[in-house]
């Protein structure tokens, strides 16, 4: 008797841990949600009412503290746009409320593209935004397309995205063709002092990574520098020893990079380890951006330098930026970043294609998209207008280089905050 | 291709391969135990790592000086883990032990999103962080190679435990056959719950170790605890020497491989795998 009502008690407790272990995740789950969306106060009555806004991000997964970082920027920008903050210069809404609502897109396009059709379909969106990784954008802003809803993107820079024919698909930041153009810009304005004849490119193998590499190949004939090696490496590599050993064997007079946090501390972290400092780090930004980079790399971040379509510095030179950043650090307790900066602007952006349309339907915030003009923003770039692929015309690239711990632009010269570092400084031994 | 460049490359692998091997260590003794394929294995790594991390950030605890706690703590979650988790669907089928094993790699991913947020963090100045060792050319990272000498002595201590002490022989002996440890006077349940500790404390080695020169954040245990479950089925699942000599053999294959195509070297630890597992199915080393 007593061992069989000892082995029911057990098969209780087993039904109760079960249960737990069954509830925890949809708790997770809610609580998640719960962050991620706030409860926008719709004035019912008023004009265009509660307008629904769909974003998405990679929150959770190894780019999550990008995606996040990203996602803060638009929320800021809903802030603006309702009427919470007031930013000189750049307007509210005077009708209407925006409800942001968000959807974790797990790095995946697939999941993304799920999210896209719940949005649309089920919360009646009338535009999207996101989705940082650009191989995740491409996909998801494909069937936002085929479903004829707008999709305005800051912070992917893939040049393919606005390749595509898209119609209803519109980039506020610049692609990596144009960070591509600055870089060399910011090299030949630096010629003679420092030559660069020979570079390497190591990139990640997906549509970010892939398409910069072709961007930056592409524009180096142009420019007379050879490209002496093109090294790939898989998502969060456990061991980039191969990678940098390639890269110390080309002996380039600089490298081009293109990863995300985890590679490239990785990556750094092996440079040093093996004795190899490169003349200069040019990254296209995401990794060498990311807002736990420098925390995490401390002085082995310095003099590593970044395209970046923005930079917290720039803060000295814009009274609008000034305000916006500083009250992102009070919010979110980290400062704003190039990523967080450009999703402001294309959410900024989108708002104002929807007091220019007057509407909350998708093909007439798509015709205001099309013919909008803006000059004033928190960008070191003279505004927004976009050209029939959807690409921000006005969109510009500044080069940024990581001295004492902060991000300094060094380019163009109307930017400079500070003058560069060149050679790099041994990796080795800081 | 330089001689040099060849002997960095092995070098590497080895050192990398050490951690594999010790994380696959963990694994293939639960399975050699229990039949029980944990696949929340690489998310104990990630609390270990993390364990390493909030004891560097809070208490200014080197990695290394923390690797006992570090240890200890793990041990203590996978021993919870077993008690809450894993005991009750024990006498159940196969397909339930897999779906909590899953469950739980989701839930403790989605926890410590949660609870650490998904920021990448890492210890900033390890102690072995300058170190550097150069033999002709071919550099060893101090991080680098106090991990792979903690990971090949935590494998060895706890072979040695399994093969020369009193425990180690109960835990072979329910491996075996549990029904007759059972009836030698070994409470099959206790060693299951010991071989958690053991597992969970060695895995925790392994992911305090890494913060020498890796980043941490909620999804950093899959990768590491995809590659150990390759090795646990090219050993031969059970086989702590094959888990060994299978982490060694792919590090050396990843970082070999890479410097012919440095995009295949991940890949081409996954052909070796099918290579040895149409060769030989029951793996390296599996009797069964």
């Amino acid at each position: 008797m007593g061992i069989r009502f000892g082995e029911e008690g057990k098969v209780m407790l087993a039904t109760c841990t079960m249960k737990r272990v069954l509830l925890l995740p949809v708790l997770i789950v809610l609580v998640a949600c719960g962050g991620g969306s706030p409860v926008g106060g719709s004035t019912p009555g008023a004009g265009l009412g509660t307008i629904k806004i769909g974003a998405l991000e990679p929150l959770s997964g190894s780019t999550a503290s990008s995606g996040q970082d990203t996602l803060h920027g638009i929320e800021v920008a809903t802030e603006v746009l309702n009427g919470k903050l007031s930013v000189p210069g750049l307007p509210g809404l005077s009708d209407g409320k925006i409800q942001l609502l968000t959807e974790d897109t797990q790095g995946n396009p697939q999941t993304a593209t799920a999210a896209v059709d719940r949005l649309v379909q089920t919360e009646k969106v009338a535009a999207l935004i996101g989705a940082f990784q650009s191989s995740v954008t491409l996909v998801a802003a494909q069937r936002a397309d085929r479903l004829g809803i707008p999709w305005v993107n800051g912070a992917s820079s893939s040049p393919a995205l606005t390749r595509q024919g898209f119609k209803y698909f519109f980039r506020t930041g610049p692609s990596d063709l144009t960070f591509a153009k600055s870089f060399y810009d910011f090299l030949k304005s630096i010629s003679k002092q420092h030559p660069v004849k020979r570079v390497v490119v190591i990139h990640e193998n997906d549509a970010f990574g892939n398409d910069g590499a072709a961007a930056v190949t592409q524009l180096s004939s142009q420019y007379g520098v050879e490209v002496a090696d093109n090294i790939v490496y898989q998502l969060n590599s456990t061991d980039l020893t191969s990678q940098v050993q390639k890269i110390r064997a080309a002996n380039p007079d600089a490298v081009f990079t293109f990863a995300y946090i985890n590679d490239a501390v990785l990556m750094s972290k092996t440079m040093a380890q093996l004795g190899y400092t490169p003349p200069a780090i040019l990254a296209f930004g995401s990794g060498w951006s990311d807002p736990t980079f420098i925390p995490t790399m401390g002085k082995l971040a310095d003099a590593a330098m970044t395209r970046a379509a923005w930079s917290i510095s720039y803060t000295e030179k814009n009274q609008a930026a000034k305000v916006v950043a500083d009250y992102f650090v009070r919010k979110y307790g980290l400062p704003m970043t190039e990523n967080s900066a450009r999703s402001f602007t294309a959410m900024m952006t989108l708002g104002q294609a929807i007091a220019n349309a007057r509407s909350t339907d998708p093909e007439k915030i798509r015709e205001a998209l099309a013919a909008i003009k803006i000059t004033r923003t928190i960008m070191p770039w003279p505004g927004v207008k976009f050209d029939s692929s959807g690409q921000n015309v006005e969109a510009q690239g500044v080069i940024a280089q990581i001295q004492n711990g902060k991000y300094e632009v060094v380019y163009p010269a109307s930017a400079a905050t500070a003058s560069v570092i060149w050679p790099m400084p041994s990796l080795t031994g800081r | 291709m330089p001689l040099q460049d060849i002997a960095q490359a092995l070098i590497s692998g080895l050192l990398i391969g050490a951690v594999y091997a010790l994380v696959a260590v963990g694994l293939t003794l639960i399975f050699g135990v229990m039949d029980v394929v944990n696949f929340a294995h690489g998310n104990l790594l990630m609390a270990g790592m993390y364990a390493a991390f909030f004891a560097w950030l809070g208490l200014h605890l080197d990695p290394l000086a923390s690797l006992p706690l570090v240890a200890i703590a793990v041990a203590l979650l996978a021993g919870v883990a077993y008690q809450l988790c894993i005991r009750p669907v024990l006498k159940g089928p196969p397909l339930a032990q897999i779906i909590v094993t899953f469950g739980l790699l989701v839930l403790t991913t989605g926890l410590a999103q949660v609870l650490f947020t998904a920021n990448t963090r890492g210890v900033t100045n390890p102690l072995v962080g300058p170190v550097r060792l150069s033999v002709a050319q071919v550099v060893i990272g101090g991080p680098q190679l106090v991990t792979a000498a903690g990971a090949l002595l935590c494998t060895a201590a706890v072979y040695a435990f399994l093969r020369y002490t009193e425990v180690g022989a109960a835990i072979l002996a329910v491996a075996e056959d549990p029904d007759a440890a059972r009836l030698m006077g070994i409470d099959p349940d206790r060693v299951n719950l010991l071989t958690w500790l053991i597992a969970g404390a060695s895995v925790g080695v392994a992911g305090g170790l890494l913060m020498n020169f890796y980043t941490v954040n909620p999804t950093a245990g899959t990768d590491f605890g995809l590659v150990a479950f390759v090795a646990v089925a090219m050993a031969g699942f059970g086989s702590i020497g094959g888990a060994v000599v299978a982490g060694l053999a792919m590090g050396c294959v990843q970082t070999l491989t890479g410097l012919v195509g440095p995009q295949y070297g991940f890949a081409a630890i996954f052909v070796l795998y099918l290579v040895v597992v149409l060769v030989r199915p029951r793996g390296l080393y599996g009797t069964r």
